[in-house]
C-alpha cells in the first residue's frame, strides 16, 4: 500500500492503496464516487469515463498513480447547483434507458464538445463511438450533443471546462 | 424545480429499514406513520449511503421480512401529511420509464397531481408481489390492479370527505387531492387533513394480485388526465448527475469483494485448488468451493480481481466435447434428432396446394446464439447479519430471487428480501439471477456481507443466451401470384432452458451438481402475425446441444423471447414470395389481410392493416417489386418492410440501408415504426422505447453471435463479442404511434403490452432493405460485413 494524492472535483484526497490499483476503484470503494462505472474492465466501453485535465481517460485501465492531473468525475460537472449543459440536454432529450451507460456517454461528450463546440454528425459519431450502450439510446444520445452544440451555435450557454480550475 | 422529488423517500426508506430503523412495515404496523414524513433532500440521501460505509451503522434489522398483503389498501399507497402520496407497487423498471407510467395511472385515478407522488418499486419486503418485470405486461396486466386501488383509496377519501361535510358523495368534487363542496368551493379538505399519516385500513378483494380491487371502477378513458401526457421520467436526472444508488453502489460495513473462477472448459470438474498461490495477496480472506463452484473473498474489489485470476486450479475436461463449434452450429442443428417436437399447426392441405402450386419457393434461415450480454457485469450484495438475508439487486425479478434463494439456502422465506434497485438492464433471463444466488452462498458461508460481481469475460461468455434456430419455409404461389400454401419448420437450440431464479438451473446450483429431474423441454416458436393463409402448416422442435448442465450455452428469455429470430425467417419469407411474385412487398401483405371489426381475428387484422399502411405512409413508400433493377455505384440503397403482431400490438418497421458494395458495409440510414398497443400511457417514454427496442434488434441484425470452439465460448469482450455503435445509429427515426382503433373515441380502450413488439420484425426489414438495395438474399445473422461481402461476391 502507498500513499496517493488525488485531485478530484476540485479537492484533494489522498487514499493508501497499492500503487496498481486501477483508479475506478478508488474512486468508487475509497472516495463514494457513483458516477464512473465498472463495465469491462478492458478500457472497451467507457462506463468509467473521467476527465482527466480535460481529457476523457478510461479509470478502469488507468493507474491510481499515473491520475495526477485535474480529475472530473459525473458528480463534478455541475456547478453552483446548475446542472452541465451536457446534463440537462440529456434531461431535456430524456436520453437514457437504464442508463448505466450514461456516465461514459456524459463524459465523452462533455470532451468531445469541450474539443469541438460544433461537431457535425459525423464527427459525433466517429468521437463517441468508444462509449457503448447496450440500451442502444445513441439516436437520442447523439440528438442531446446536437441540442447542446446548437444552443452554442444561437448564441446560447457556451460549454465551459466546468471544475477544471 | 425539484429534481429528484421522488427519489430520497424510497431510499431512505431502504436505508432505514437497512440500518435497523422504522422501515415502512414496522410504520405499518403502528398508526401514525409519523416515520414517513421525510424531508431528505437528494444529497442528504447520497451522502446517508456514504456514511453506512464510512461510519459503519448498524446492518440490517432482525426481521422477518413477511409479505405485503396485497388485499390491504395501505400495502399500495400511503398519503403523507404534506398532502402527497407514495404508491407502492410490485413491478421493475428497466428503464423504459415504467415506474413513471405508473405514477400517471395511480395519479390519475387519486385525483392527486403527478408531482405529488412517488413510487417504490420492487423491493420484497415493501411491495406487494405483482411479479417484477418481464413480458412486457407491467401496464397491460399490472397496471389493472394499481389504477383500482388507486380508485379505490380516492372513493374512501370521498366517504370521509363527505362524513366531515355532513353530505352526500355525490356533492363533492375532487381536484389534485383536494375535496371540495361542488356548490361552494371555499368549504374543502386536503387528502392530508383526512387521512394523512394514518392508515386506509380497507381490505381489499382478489383471489390474486392480478384480481385485487375495491369497490370502486376506474376511470374511463376520456377523463384520464395525466394518462396520455409526457411527464419526465423522475429516474433520469439522478442517472444524470450522478447521485442515484444503484445496486452496484451500495456499501454495509464489514462488507467484502467476491469473484467467481469459472471452469476454463465447460463441464469441466474441479479436481484441486492451491490455497497457497493466494493465501499471502494482500487482503486475501477466503477461498469458498462447493463442487465445481469456486469463489475468492478478498477486502477489496481489487484484491478478488488479483486473487481469482491467480488462484491455482486444476480442472478434468470433460470425456465428451459439450458442443459443436459455432462454425458448425447450423449443421449439427440440421442433423440431430430433436430432444422436444410440439404438436404442428396445420391448416387446410399445404402438401397438396404446394403440389398444385404454379412457384414454390423454398428458403433456409440461421440465427445464432445471442446473449443478453449486460454491459455492466451480473452483480450483487447479499447481507447475513441477525440470521436474516438481505440481497440488494438489479435483477428484473425480484420476488422470484427471494424465493429462490430462500429454497437454496434452506432458509424460512420470510428471513430473506431482495431490494431492487437500479442497474444495467439486458432484458430477459440474465446473469443477475445467478450473482445473486452466488452473492447469498458467499454471505451465508463466511457470515459477512459480500458484494460479488462477474467479470467482462464471464458475462459475455456465460451470461445466459438468446436461442439459436435454423429454419426451413416453404411457400406456394398460384398463378395469380397469391400465396395459397406456407409451410414453416423452425428448430431451436433451447433444450434445458433456464427458467427465472429456478433453484436447480441457476448456474451456481448446477456447479455444484443440483439436476432438475428431467431438463426443461425448451420451445420454439412460430410466426406471430394475422396473415390468411389457407393452406398451412407449422412446425417446431427443439434440439440439444451434447452438454445440458454447466454451459455456457444455456438459454434463458430474451427480450421478445423468440421472437426477433422467427419473425426474421418468416418476414424474409414473405418478402421473398413478394419478390417471386414481382409484387410490391406492402401490396403483397396487405393482400394477405382482410381486415372487419366483427371478430377478434378480423379486428385484429384491421389493426394490422392500419398500421402497415401507416408505417409506409409515413416513409413515403413508392409501391413497387423489390429488388431495385438499377444498382449503380459503391454504395446502393434500398428499403424493407416488416410486420409482427403480439398479444395485442401491433408493428410494422420500415428500414432503408444503404450497402457498400466494396466493403460489405451496411448503414441502417433511416428507420420507421408504426405501433399500436392501445392506450397509450405516456407518448414520448413510449417513443424512445420503440427507438431504442428497435436498434437492440439492429445490434443483433448488424454484430452480435455468441461464438465457441468445442470446449467454450471464445467471444469474450466487446472485440471479440461487437454490439452496436454509435456509427450504426440511422439518421433520422420516425415513430408513429397510430392506436389504429377502427371504432374511434372508445372510452374502454385498453392499453397493451408495448415493448417487446417492436424487437420482432427489425431483422427481417433490414434484411428485405438489402435485398431491395443489392438482390441479394441474406439468410443468417449477423449481417457483419465480411459475410454481406462474401455474399455479395457469391452472387455475381
Amino acid at each position: 500500500m502507498s500513499k496517493v494524492t488525488l485531485h478530484v472535483n476540485g479537492a484533494e484526497e489522498t487514499v493508501d492503496v497499492s500503487p496498481v490499483t486501477p483508479l475506478l476503484y478508488v474512486l468508487r470503494n475509497d472516495l463514494g464516487l457513483r458516477g464512473p462505472k465498472f463495465g469491462c474492465g478492458l478500457g472497451q466501453c467507457g462506463a468509467c469515463t473521467v476527465l482527466i485535465d480535460g481529457v476523457a481517460t478510461r479509470s478502469c485501465v488507468t493507474r491510481v498513480t499515473r491520475a495526477q492531473g485535474k480529475i472530473i468525475t459525473l458528480e463534478g460537472l455541475a456547478k453552483d447547483g446548475e446542472l452541465h449543459p451536457v446534463q440537462q440536454a440529456w434531461i431535456d432529450e430524456q436520453v437514457p434507458q437504464c442508463g448505466f451507460c450514461q456516465n461514459g456517454q456524459i463524459m465523452t461528450a462533455k470532451a468531445l464538445l469541450d474539443q469541438n463546440p460544433n461537431p457535425t454528425d459525423a464527427e459525433i459519431r466517429e468521437g463517441m463511438s468508444g462509449a457503448l450502450c447496450r440500451c442502444m439510446t445513441y439516436y437520442r444520445v447523439q440528438a442531446a450533443i446536437k441540442r447542446v452544440a446548437g444552443s452554442m451555435a444561437s448564441g446560447g450557454q457556451a460549454v465551459e471546462q466546468e471544475g477544471v480550475e | 424545480m425539484t429534481l429528484f422529488s421522488s427519489i430520497p423517500r424510497a431510499l431512505k426508506e431502504a436505508l432505514e429499514s437497512r440500518n435497523g430503523g422504522a422501515s415502512r412495515r414496522d410504520f405499518l404496523k403502528t398508526s401514525g406513520l409519523i416515520v414517513v414524513s421525510f424531508g431528505v433532500t437528494a444529497s442528504d440521501a447520497g451522502s446517508l449511503v456514504l456514511a453506512t460505509g464510512a461510519e459503519g451503522v448498524e446492518q440490517q434489522g432482525t426481521g422477518p421480512y413477511p409479505d405485503p398483503d396485497f388485499r390491504q389498501l395501505d400495502s399500495w399507497i400511503v398519503i403523507h401529511r404534506d398532502n402527497t402520496a407514495t404508491f407502492y407497487v410490485g413491478k421493475t423498471d428497466c428503464g423504459q420509464g415504467t415506474g413513471t407510467a405508473f405514477r400517471q395511472m395511480m395519479a390519475d385515478e387519486l385525483d392527486i397531481g403527478y408531482d405529488s407522488t412517488s413510487v417504490v418499486m420492487g423491493s420484497t419486503d415493501v411491495t406487494p408481489d405483482q411479479g417484477g418485470s418481464g413480458g412486457s405486461d407491467a401496464i397491460q396486466t399490472d397496471g389493472w390492479p394499481m389504477r383500482r386501488v388507486a380508485a379505490e383509496a380516492r372513493r374512501i377519501l370521498l366517504a370521509l370527505a363527505a362524513d366531515r361535510f355532513g353530505v352526500a358523495v355525490d356533492l363533492l368534487s375532487v381536484n389534485e387531492a383536494v375535496v371540495s363542496m361542488t356548490s361552494d368551493r371555499s368549504r374543502k379538505v386536503t387528502y392530508a387533513e383526512l387521512i394523512g399519516g394514518q392508515r386506509f385500513d380497507v381490505n381489499l378483494r382478489g383471489r390474486t394480485v392480478n384480481e385485487t380491487m375495491g369497490v370502486a371502477t376506474v376511470k374511463p378513458v376520456d377523463a384520464l388526465r395525466i394518462v396520455g401526457q409526457s411527464p419526465m421520467r423522475f429516474d433520469i436526472p439522478p442517472k444524470v448527475d450522478g447521485s442515484l444508488v444503484w445496486a452496484v453502489d451500495v456499501t454495509l460495513p464489514g462488507m467484502v469483494h467476491a469473484r467467481n473462477i469459472k471452469p476454463p472448459v465447460a463441464g469441466a470438474k474441479l479436481r484441486t485448488v492451491d490455497e497457497s498461490s493466494v493465501e499471502n495477496l494482500p487482503g486475501f480472506i477466503q477461498v469458498v468451493r462447493k463442487g465445481n463452484y469456486l469463489a475468492v473473498v478478498c477486502d477489496r474489489e481489487e484484491q478478488a480481481i488479483t486473487a481469482a485470476r491467480r488462484l491455482k486450479t486444476d480442472w478434468e475436461k470433460p470425456e465428451v466435447a459439450p458442443f459443436p463449434t459455432s462454425d458448425k452450429l447450423f449443421s449439427y442443428m440440421r442433423s440431430v434428432a430433436p430432444m422436444s417436437k410440439f404438436e404442428p399447426e396445420a391448416v387446410g392441405d399445404p402438401e397438396a396446394a404446394l403440389a398444385e402450386a404454379t412457384t414454390v419457393l423454398k428458403a433456409d434461415y440461421d440465427v445464432p446464439f445471442q446473449g443478453h450480454t449486460a454491459f455492466g457485469p451480473a452483480h450483487a450484495l447479499a447481507d447475513p447479519s441477525n440470521g436474516q438475508m438481505t440481497i440488494y439487486s438489479n435483477d428484473m425479478k425480484a420476488y422470484g430471487m427471494r424465493t429462490g434463494i430462500a429454497e437454496f439456502l434452506e432458509m424460512p422465506r420470510d428471513q430473506v428480501r431482495v431490494v431492487w434497485m437500479e442497474g444495467p438492464q439486458a432484458y430477459g433471463r440474465t446473469a443477475a439471477d445467478d450473482a445473486g444466488f452466488e452473492a447469498a452462498f458467499l454471505a451465508k458461508e463466511i457470515g459477512r456481507p459480500v458484494r460479488l460481481q462477474w467479470m467482462r469475460d464471464e458475462e459475455t461468455a456465460w451470461d445466459t443466451k438468446g436461442t439459436a434456430f435454423t429454419f426451413s419455409l416453404r411457400g406456394g404461389l398460384d398463378s395469380q401470384g397469391q400465396l395459397v400454401a406456407l409451410e414453416y419448420n423452425a428448430q431451436a437450440a433451447d433444450y434445458n432452458h433456464v427458467g427465472y431464479n429456478e433453484v436447480p438451473t441457476v448456474l451456481i446450483s448446477q456447479l455444484m451438481g443440483t439436476r432438475l429431474a428431467k431438463p426443461n423441454n425448451g420451445r420454439a416458436a412460430t410466426p406471430s402475425e394475422m396473415y390468411v393463409i389457407p393452406n398451412r402448416r407449422e412446425a417446431t422442435q427443439v434440439v440439444s446441444l451434447p452438454r445440458v448442465w454447466e454451459t455456457p450455452l444455456r438459454t434463458g428469455n430474451l427480450r421478445d423471447p423468440n421472437g426477433p429470430q422467427v419473425t426474421f425467417a418468416s418476414e424474409s419469407f414473405i418478402d421473398e414470395l413478394a419478390a417471386a411474385g414481382n409484387v410490391d412487398p406492402v401490396a403483397f401483405r396487405l393482400g394477405l389481410l382482410t381486415g372487419t371489426t366483427e371478430d377478434d381475428s378480423g379486428f385484429k387484422r384491421a389493426r394490422s392493416i392500419a398500421v402497415i399502411r401507416a408505417a409506409a405512409d409515413a416513409y413515403g413508400w413508392d409501391s413497387r417489386p423489390s429488388p431495385k433493377t438499377r444498382r449503380t455505384g459503391t454504395v446502393v440503397s434500398g428499403r424493407g418492410i416488416a410486420y409482427a403482431f403480439r398479444s395485442q400490438t401491433v408493428v410494422a418497421e420500415i428500414a432503408e440501408v444503404e450497402v457498400n458494395r466494396d466493403t460489405g458495409h451496411v448503414w441502417v440510414k433511416r428507420l420507421v415504426c408504426a405501433h399500436d398497443c392501445g392506450l397509450v400511457i405516456n407518448p414520448e417514454g413510449l417513443r424512445r422505447t420503440i427507438e431504442c427496442g428497435m436498434l437492440h434488434s439492429l445490434s443483433r441484425t448488424l454484430h452480435e453471435e455468441v461464438q465457441f470452439d468445442t470446449e467454450k465460448v471464445t467471444s469474450v469482450d466487446w472485440r471479440s463479442h461487437p454490439s452496436l455503435l454509435h456509427s450504426d445509429a440511422p439518421a433520422v427515426i420516425d415513430v408513429v404511434l397510430v392506436n389504429g382503433d377502427p371504432n374511434p373515441g372508445r372510452s374502454d380502450l385498453p392499453p397493451y403490452g408495448a415493448g417487446e413488439t417492436v424487437c420482432k420484425p427489425l431483422i427481417a426489414a433490414v434484411a428485405n432493405a438489402i435485398f431491395d438495395a443489392t438482390g441479394v438474399r441474406l439468410r443468417r445473422i449477423p449481417f457483419r460485413k465480411e459475410r454481406v461481402l462474401a455474399e455479395l461476391k457469391a452472387a455475381v
